[in-house]
């Protein structure tokens, strides 16, 4: 029994409107579902527990200096080798979805002390540290074999359900 | 024919001696207006990193969304289109349906082939606006060189001028062909500030958007912070009178189709003092030539007239 049916669908409809709020970045267990910047393509399923495995705890490897272990790259230690764990260690609370909006540009116009002037955006972050590395370990670096491709982006690559007819060529170069 | 005395031989002097300061007054202005421009202080640009392009042609396909472009040939994620070569064994150029290409280089030694994104230069002092006749081409403040498909005649001058071989011409068109290029997004993003489709697209984040002052500092920098990573030199930076898409790579720029003999100086400039100087020569030469005629007529003239009684 429970509770009466009008609290029943009362709370699952308080539920159901919660949902969009976690669900842009939510963490299932410890697979985090990276979709935030999901336009052409499906979300990523992020196995973060795999990978600490992977790299053997070192969390830097990825991560920079932001989880409070001292940075890979030598040109970074003067700085940061004794950088504490950031408040967010998490991609995007430094790699900004819009990296070149006119606000971001501005913002660095703003602050000539800042040395981190044209960090990568988001999409440009993962790929660069996630294909890097798979390159090297033979992980997956085939587009569709992190994310799928959904109808809006065969539109977009004119592939798969909208390619070219064959024979359509113009023959021109 | 008025007599060669002195009074007459003082005035004709003074005279010719006025005209030819002022038109030589004249054509000092004119090439003294005729400076280096060098961009517009605030213009954006870009600066293309080579060595993060892994050839997905994202860009290619946002591009030809973004301007409406028609269907292509082939997918955007068909890569045999790395292997398409024109006479001569050239590499793909933009087309009438495509404003940028990506073309693959294999070079001996890299792991991995480069891969360079190919499309307007976005010059400070473009060769095409100089060849135009008509004016079509406009450098706007924001950067990008633009222009009016109404005005252009579709005479091709600035498909010769071009020292990068960028304007691509719509040969599908009988009736009203015009010349088509990259123009940075200006319409529906440059002018509101945001970065053009390509850029925005790129999933390698090998796109950089910015201040053109900016990005050259940013590309010595990225130079100096990765010793041996990259060729050390910022090609766009000076080649030409500079260009708003600059690039940086790990492979010897002549390697990848660069043209390394442009030199720094704008095209306009292999023709601005020849044409400074005209409006003077067009104004002295009648004048002392004629002054040499009358001369030299003169003995000929003094026969002719009868004797005075």
């Amino acid at each position: 029994m429970g509770l009466k049916t009008g609290k029943q669908v009362g709370l699952a409809a308080l539920i159901a409107m919660a949902a969009p709020l976690v669900l842009a970045y939510s963490a299932n267990g410890e697979v985090f579902e990276l979709s935030s910047l999901a336009n052409l393509y499906e979300g990523v399923s992020f196995d973060h527990d795999m990978h600490i495995e992977a790299v053997e705890d070192n969390c830097s490897l990825c991560h920079h200096h932001t989880a409070g272990t001292p940075p890979e790259d030598q040109m970074c230690i003067p700085c940061h080798k004794d950088s504490p764990e950031a408040e967010s260690p998490a991609c995007n609370s430094c790699h900004l979805i819009e990296p070149f909006s006119s606000a971001n540009l501005s913002i660095i116009e703003k602050n000539p002390l800042l040395h981190h002037k044209m960090k990568p955006g988001l999409k440009a972050a993962f790929h660069q540290n996630c294909m890097g590395c798979h390159q090297e370990t033979g992980g997956p670096v085939g587009c569709q074999d992190c994310h799928a491709m959904i109808e809006k982006g065969e539109k977009f690559y004119n592939t798969g359900q909208y390619a070219p007819k064959p024979g359509k060529g113009t023959g021109h170069h | 024919m008025k007599k060669l005395n002195r009074r007459n031989f003082i005035k004709g002097s003074l005279a010719g001696g006025i005209a030819a300061a002022a038109a030589a007054g004249k054509a000092k202005k004119a090439l003294a207006a005729g400076g280096d421009f060098g961009g517009y202080p605030d213009s954006m640009g870009v600066l293309v990193d080579m060595t993060k392009c892994v050839g997905c042609r994202t860009c290619e396909a946002a591009c030809n969304k973004e301007q409406g472009l028609p269907e292509p040939d082939k997918p955007f994620d068909d890569y045999s289109v790395f292997d398409e070569h024109r006479q001569g064994g050239l590499p793909r150029r933009t087309t009438e349906k495509a404003y940028t290409v990506v073309n693959r280089y294999n070079i001996d030694g890299r792991e991995h082939p480069l891969f360079r994104k190919f499309q307007c230069n976005h010059c400070n002092e473009p060769a095409c606006l100089t060849s135009c006749f008509v004016n079509a081409y406009t450098k706007t403040p924001e950067g990008a060189v633009i222009y009016n498909p109404k005005v252009c005649v579709g005479c091709r001058t600035c498909m010769i001028a071009c020292p990068f071989y960028v304007p691509a011409y719509s040969y599908s068109s009988a009736i009203n062909p015009v010349v088509k290029k990259c123009i940075m997004c200006y319409d529906t993003r440059l002018k509101f500030g945001r970065p053009p489709a390509c850029v925005e697209s790129c999933p390698q984040g090998v796109m950089t958007f910015g201040k053109r002052k900016d990005l050259i500092a940013l590309a010595h920098e990225k130079i100096g912070e990765n010793p041996g990573k990259y060729v050390d030199h910022l090609y766009g930076e000076h080649e030409v009178g500079g260009t708003s898409w600059m690039y940086l790579s790990d492979v010897p720029f002549e390697k990848i189709g660069f043209d390394m003999h442009l030199g720094k100086e704008p095209i306009i400039s292999y023709v601005k003092d020849f044409l400074a100087i005209v409006p003077m020569v067009l104004c002295i030469w009648p004048a002392l030539f004629t002054g040499f005629h009358l001369l030299s007529t003169r003995k000929q003239a003094n026969k002719e007239e009868p004797p005075k009684a």
